[in-house]
Parts: structure tokens; sequence; C-alpha cells
């Protein structure tokens, strides 16, 4: 065995996922992350992880698990891995068990379980309404542990620029710049994994971290790596609407019996609590009998967004719908939902034990991403690898809740072995590539740096973000019209001018965020249009993507897959046949 | 207050931990349920002081946004506290933020807080378990208990509890009351049990909890509601009796 060298970009979970899988067979991890990796986006995740443990007599399988997943992500996914994913998902959550994540439990000390949105099962492992907070940390800790050992370094506060490609186009490792001194440095490796999570960024008003930009992806898109479902935006029903972010009211607040509602009276003014039964629109229950509040979140935000615009029924007249818990137990509520609650209470200011919240869909999660192979998270680019929200294989068109836990873990478990025996197999190692192939990298990717901190103009990144977030929010989420679509493309088109003319304020190499927050923003104006231009092509409506204009899921001509290839600024996109060799695809209704 | 109204905030800034802090002062326009997040947002697209001055976007840590993930501890109005569930309406004006000051200053509102990750790598902050291959479940834990665990695991390493602490400064290497609550949350996971005496012994070390002189700011200063004082004391009396009677159970 060589010893090899791997990078992981990224300390999410499927990165920390990889890098330990990397640990454990000996090799050495260089791990890049721009913030300490204990505060990474995961730590949002609330409501759960989803493993068919069949722990409460209900029958559930490995095979329901997949079929439901496929079913929820509308037959867009690639099936055997998806697959493979529910069949190991029992495993993963034995694993983070024993890696001591503080999972509820039942009175006789097992796992508890509970439902979530696009199932019938309990099927939902929690820790309160933080688990990916438990989850994150628990990885963390193993991380830490072999950091402490000498296997793994951490280059926290470094962000990744580009990928480091030897003449014959295969990678051997990254330029990442500090955030704190500016220095760009290249680094070596046999084998990168990206694992740079969501692209909420691009958004601006979405439920993700502030880290979540979807730059890394951009860059690497940007270098020859595919994209794929670029389209495949997944916006979240119920969130508290918010100027700096959306903060998200976790499914599993209806998983444990939370009912949508509106007065059924056009701007009733009303206390909600003064509103009595019969008054109220249940509409979830209502359209959807069998699934209830628990549909998938594409559905439900359609509803909202129907009885909210259509039907003219948003509280106060405004774009916002009752989450209601009020009728559920106090005790229960604090010990299984405890961390959600919280957040409304201290960003709304009131107990939604007592007050039902106001909520509106947010921007939540791509499903789209980073293109890999249908066996082992290998890109099309060799050397590359990558896993979790930023590549696209697990959810289709539609990601189930609690299914993003998993499928993280389960990329980063594939995704760190395959670096690995690539490294291993590769004829010539990272050690016998020409110096030559980094520095010049290096010095490109520092030019653009001193190129940008110089540059005289009157442009604000913050502005050009905004506009980009409103466009993107107003146009390319729930519902979607070709005419708008174009619209929004030649917008985002007219910010990749502006974004030439950029002045910042901040000359310093020290510490200047906005610098390094321009470098990305930059990146987010390519795949934003990447998104727009997709979404533009696909003229029919599945999951998360609606147009009414194309209402209803078209197999013959769009069971495919959208697969970007970066050409010189514009984008080439194919159409590549989808995967569903198990389960035949079949129409999707939540309806009975 | 009204739309149209102005609210006035004051950033202690330092361009380099070389260089002199100063003072700068912004007028930032008033919105519904702002917190103080959005009005650094505010200031980064319109860098211009109270007064005119052009000057540069302020460095501040945050991620989250939802008090999660812990990046954006800063002192506000003499507190110690997250920025992002800092809302504007409830904060007396002018608004006055600074960098915490028990960490190296690293440029502005942003500091070096790589201390705590070190020491819970010294305190072996982990369980420690034989591989990640799928070798069946772990340990049954009764839901009491994992009520009690839980409640210790949601620390997000702010650093809140080490700011307020008056042993946390630069003459001592206090490890503070977050990083003795990691010691209590990992003793009481049945795995993590087998190796209590390693993170006793650790944190009777250097810096260690007898460094604690029990005045109680960390538990008041805590965004999550743990019980620090309550971990103190439990670890302390696990680090005696380990010291006492340790040595006949190895």
């Amino acid at each position: 065995m060589n010893p090899t060298r791997v990078i992981l970009i990224g300390g999410g979970l499927a990165g920390l996922m990889a890098a330990i899988r990397v640990a454990e067979l000996g090799h050495a991890v260089d791990l890049f992350s721009v913030v300490p990796v204990r505060r990474s986006h995961s730590v949002c995740a609330q409501g759960g992880i989803n493993a068919a443990k069949n722990l409460k007599g209900e029958g559930d399988s490995t095979w329901q698990h997949f079929d439901d997943t496929v079913y929820g992500g509308d037959f867009l996914q690639n099936q055997p891995l998806v697959k493979g994913m529910c069949e190991a998902a029992p495993g993963i959550i034995d694993l983070l068990d024993r890696m001591g994540v503080t999972f509820n439990r039942t009175p006789e000390g097992l796992l508890d379980f509970r439902r979530f949105g696009g199932t019938l099962y309990h099927r939902t492992a929690f820790a309160g309404a933080t688990t990916g907070q438990q989850l994150l940390y628990a990885l963390d800790e193993q991380v830490r542990r072999f950091e402490a050992e000498g296997k793994i370094r951490k280059l926290e506060g470094w962000m990744f620029v580009s990928a480091v490609l030897d003449d014959a186009g295969v990678c051997r490792g990254v330029t990442a710049v500090s955030l704190r001194s500016g220095e760009v440095r290249a680094f070596p490796a046999d084998a990168i994994i990206v694992a740079t999570g969501g692209i909420g960024s691009i958004f601006r008003q979405s439920t993700n971290s502030v880290a979540c930009t979807g730059s890394a992806q951009s860059a690497l898109f940007q270098q020859g790596v595919n994209y794929a479902n670029a389209e495949m935006i997944q916006v979240h029903p119920t969130a508290i609407p918010g100027e700096d972010k959306c903060r998200l009211i976790s499914e599993s607040v209806r998983g444990e019996g939370g009912r949508v509602w509106v007065p059924k009276t056009p701007g009733d003014t009303r206390d909600p609590r003064a509103i009595p039964d019969a008054e109220r629109f249940y509409f979830l229950e209502e359209w959807y009998p069998k699934y209830g509040n628990l549909v998938p979140r594409d559905v439900a935000t359609r509803a909202i967004h129907k009885v909210v615009f259509e039907e003219g029924l948003g509280i106060d007249g405004k774009a916002m719908v009752y989450l209601d818990v009020t009728h559920l137990p106090r005790e229960m509520l604090t010990r299984k939902l405890g961390g959600v609650l919280e957040i409304y209470e201290k960003f709304v200011g009131l107990d939604p034990r007592d007050h039902p919240m106001k909520v509106f869909p947010a921007q939540h999660y791509t499903m789209g991403g980073v293109w890999v192979d249908n066996e082992n998270q290998a890109t099309n680019v060799p050397g590359i690898y990558a896993a979790g929200e930023c590549e696209y294989q697990y959810h289709g068109a539609n990601r189930l809740g609690a299914n993003s836990l998993l499928s993280c873990i389960y990329g980063g478990m594939l995704a760190g072995p395959a670096a690995v025996r690539y490294a291993q197999n590769l004829a010539k190692g990272s050690d016998t590539v020409s110096s030559d192939v980094y520095e010049r990298e290096r010095k490109r990717q520092e030019d653009i740096y001193e190129k940008l901190r110089g540059q005289e103009g009157s442009e604000n990144p913050i502005t050009i973000w905004k506009e980009m977030g409103e466009t993107m929010t107003q146009h390319v989420t729930v519902i979607r019209y070709n005419k708008d679509l174009e619209a929004a493309d030649a917008k985002l088109a007219e910010l990749q001018e502006r974004y030439k003319r950029i002045n910042l304020a901040d000359r310093a190499r020290w510490g200047n965020q906005s610098l390094h927050f321009t470098r990305e923003l930059g990146n987010m104006l390519v795949l934003a249009r990447l998104i727009t231009q997709c979404a533009a092509l696909r003229n029919e409506s599945r999951g998360a993507h609606y147009k009414p204009d194309f209402p209803e899921r078209d197999d013959e001509n769009w069971l495919r897959t959208t697969r970007a290839e970066y050409d010189n600024g514009s984008f080439k996109i194919h159409l590549d046949p989808v995967d569903t060799s198990l389960i035949t695809p079949r129409k999707r209704s939540y309806k009975s | 207050m009204a739309e149209g109204k102005t609210i006035v905030v004051k950033i202690k800034r330092q361009a380099s931990p070389t260089e002199p802090a100063r003072w700068e002062e912004f007028s930032v326009r008033w919105r519904p349920n702002m917190n103080v997040i959005a009005c650094l947002i505010d200031i980064a697209e319109n860098p211009v002081t109270r007064y005119g001055k052009p000057t540069t976007p302020v460095s501040y840590e945050a991620n989250c946004l939802e008090e999660v993930c812990g990046a954006c501890a800063v002192v506000i109005n003499g507190r110690s506290r997250q920025a992002c569930s800092a809302l504007v309406d409830h904060l007396d004006q002018p608004i006055r933020i600074e960098p915490m000051s028990s960490f190296p200053i690293v440029r502005d509102l942003v500091v070096d807080r790589s201390k705590m990750f070190e020491d819970a790598k010294r305190l072996r902050c982990w369980v420690p378990i034989d591989g990640t291959y799928d070798i069946g479940p772990g340990p049954r834990i009764a839901p009491e208990r994992q009520q009690v665990a839980y409640a210790l695991s949601r620390c997000i390493f702010c650093g809140n509890c080490l700011e307020v602490c008056p042993k946390v400064n630069e003459h001592s290497d206090f490890v503070g009351a977050a990083l003795i609550n990691q010691v209590r949350l990992f003793n009481m996971h049945p795995t993590g049990a087998m190796h209590a005496h390693e993170r006793l012994q650790a944190v009777r070390g250097i810096g260690g909890i007898q460094e604690c002189d029990n005045a109680q700011n960390c538990v008041k200063a805590c965004p999550k509601g743990i019980p620090l004082t309550e971990s103190n004391n439990d670890v302390n009396r696990q680090a005696l009796l380990d010291a006492i009677f340790g040595w006949m159970f190895r």
C-alpha cells in the first residue's frame, strides 16, 4: 500500500464521514473548511435521519424506504445507489448510536422513531429537534480523535479556490486561500473529495447557512466538472420569513402532530386562538386525506402558495399560514421538539406552545449538484469525487425529509474508500507532478485576487448579491414560467456585467471578508444562470420543478438527467437517460 | 419605532492584531425584526460611518444565523452573546458591539477560538469506537439518561461562558465551563465511561477544573441553557473520586 493523500473540501456530515473513512484506511487527509467544522451547516438539520429499522411493528422495510424515496423524488434518481443507501441506513444509525449521538429513546432504552413527510411509517430517528447538530458533533469528535493521532490535518479558515489539473486533465490537488492572511497556496493530493453542501446563498433568503454559497461547485464546474439537475431546487414549506435568513421550522413539527391551517374567512383579524375549529381551513388535511400534513415538501409548498396567492387566504392577507402545535402536550413538545420551538421563541418572541406559528415556504435544498457516476461518487474529472448536498445522486426531483443526513453520510462512506482506491491505482502519484503545475494554477488564482482587490468601479457586492437573490427567489423557485426564466437569465447576465465593476471598499489582504465573498459571488452568478437555464429547458412538471404551462410529468421526453458541461461561459446541456431498472415509474399522487 | 427611523450602531474596529483598536459609529435604516447581523450586512453594503466618512465593511463571524452553530458570539452592550439572536428592538441604543476579549483578536469582531477545540483534543472529548464498520447497535440507554445527556450535548462552542469567566484570561490556562461540561457528557456515555479516567486525569491537569472559583457567570451566559455549574460540580466530584480511589480500578 502506497501512502496517499486525499483532500476533503468541506467539513459537514459528508466531508467528515469521508475523512474518517480515508483515515481509517491509513491514508493522510487534509480537511479544508471555511468555518471550524463543528459550525458547518449540517448543524442546522433538525428533524431526524431516516432508516427502516421497523422498530414500531409496522412492517417497514428498506425496500419500502427505497420506494418512498424514489416515488418522492418523482423517479428522477438513478435507482441502484438509492437502494444501496436505504439498505445501509439501519447500519448507519447503529454506527451513529455507537458514536454517542443522543438519540431519543423508548422506555425500553431503544431508539425512538417518528414520522416524516412522504411516508406512512415511523422511520425517522431523532435527537430532540437538533439531530443534524448531534450527528455533526459525533463525526466532529471522531475526526478530532484522528486529528489527535496525527492522521487528519484540519485546515479550517482556508477556502477552496480551484482544482489543480495537470496537462492530462487529472486532478492533482487544489488551490486554497487563507481567509485570515489572504495567502493563496497550492496543496498537492492524489484525489480530492468535494463535500461543500448547499447553495442557498444564491437565493439569499434561504434556510441555509452563510457558508452555503455553492462557490466550490461552480468553480469546479467552470474547470470541467459536470453539474446535473441544476433546476431541482427544494423550497421547504415551513420557515419563519426573515431578512437575513429564513429560519426553518422542521417537518418533524408536523410529524409529531402539528397542523397547518388558515382562517376560512379572508382577512380574518382575530387572534388565531379565538378562531373556532369550524372556521379554520386545514387545507393539507382536506386536500390530501391520506398523508395530511405529511405530504412531501414540494406538494405542501405548492398547496401553501395556492391557498395564499390563488385563494387569498394568507394570514392578515399576507404571505403566511399557521403551523399549529398548541393542541399538543407541552411536555412532549419540549422533549421532542424543544430545539426548533426555541428558535421560534427567540426570533419571533412568542412561545409556539401557546401561539400558532406563522410560517411561509423558503429555499431549503438543492437536489441537483455536481454530477457523479452511478457507483462510487466519482465526477467526470479523474481524481475528483463528491458527496453530500453538493452532488445530485440521491433525491431526484424532490428530497424527502430526513433523507439528507442519510445521503450525506452514505455518500461520504462511499467517496472516502473510492478516492483511496483510485489513488492506489494511479500509475504516477502527485509526488511525481512537476511543481510548475501547482505554481501555474496558484499564480493564476492569486492574480485574480490581486486584480479584484485593486479594481475600480461603482458596484457593491452586497447589492449585486441581493438582486441575484431576489431574481432567483421570485422566478426560479416554486412556480416557473419560461418567459420569467428568460427575463431572470437576462437579469443575471446584467449582474455578471456589473460584477466586473465591483469596487471593494476594503483593499487589505488581512481578514478581508468582502474580497472572499466577492470571489464567491462571481461563482454564484454562474451557478444561478445554470439553474435558471436548466429550469427553462425542462418543459414539464416533476417534483419541485413546476411549470403551470406544462403541468404534467412527461416521462417520454423528460425522464432525463440534465447534465451540464461548461463551455467558455456558456453551458452545453445533455439529456441523459435515468436508470429506473428497479422500480418502474408510476404516476405520483398523494391524494389517496 | 416607525419605518424611516434609523438606529445607531457603535462598533469596535481593529484592522489586525498589531494595530490599535478604534470605535466607529454607523447609522442603519430600521426594519421590523432586525437583528445585529442585518445591521452588519447593511454596513457592508454601504461602508460609510455615521459622519459620512468612507470606511471598510466590518469583519465578523457568522454562519447558521439561528443560534446553533456558535459562530457569531460578540459582546453587545456589554453582554457576551450571539449576534444573530440579538434583536435590535430589544437593545438600547447606540448599540455597542465589540469582539470577545478572552480570545486573541484577528480583525474587528473576529477572534480566534481555536483554544476550545485544542482543549477538546487534550480532554479526549469523544466516544472511542472500534471502527465505522457495521457491527451492530450501540448500548441501550434509559430515556431519562438520554434527556440529561442531550441537554449537555447541545453546547455550540460559542465561548460565551469563557468570555464571562473571571478565571479565563491571559494569565491562566483554564479550560472553562464548556469543556468541563464535555468531560461530563462523555463520561456519561456507557462506552465513553470506559475511558473516564483519561479525561479526569486531563481535567485535573494544567488549566483544569481546580481553577474554577465558582463565580457561576458561565451558566447565565450560556445561550443553550446548559446546566454548566451542575456539570462543574459533577466533574469535580468525579475527578476527586478518581484521584483518591482511581488506582483501585486500574
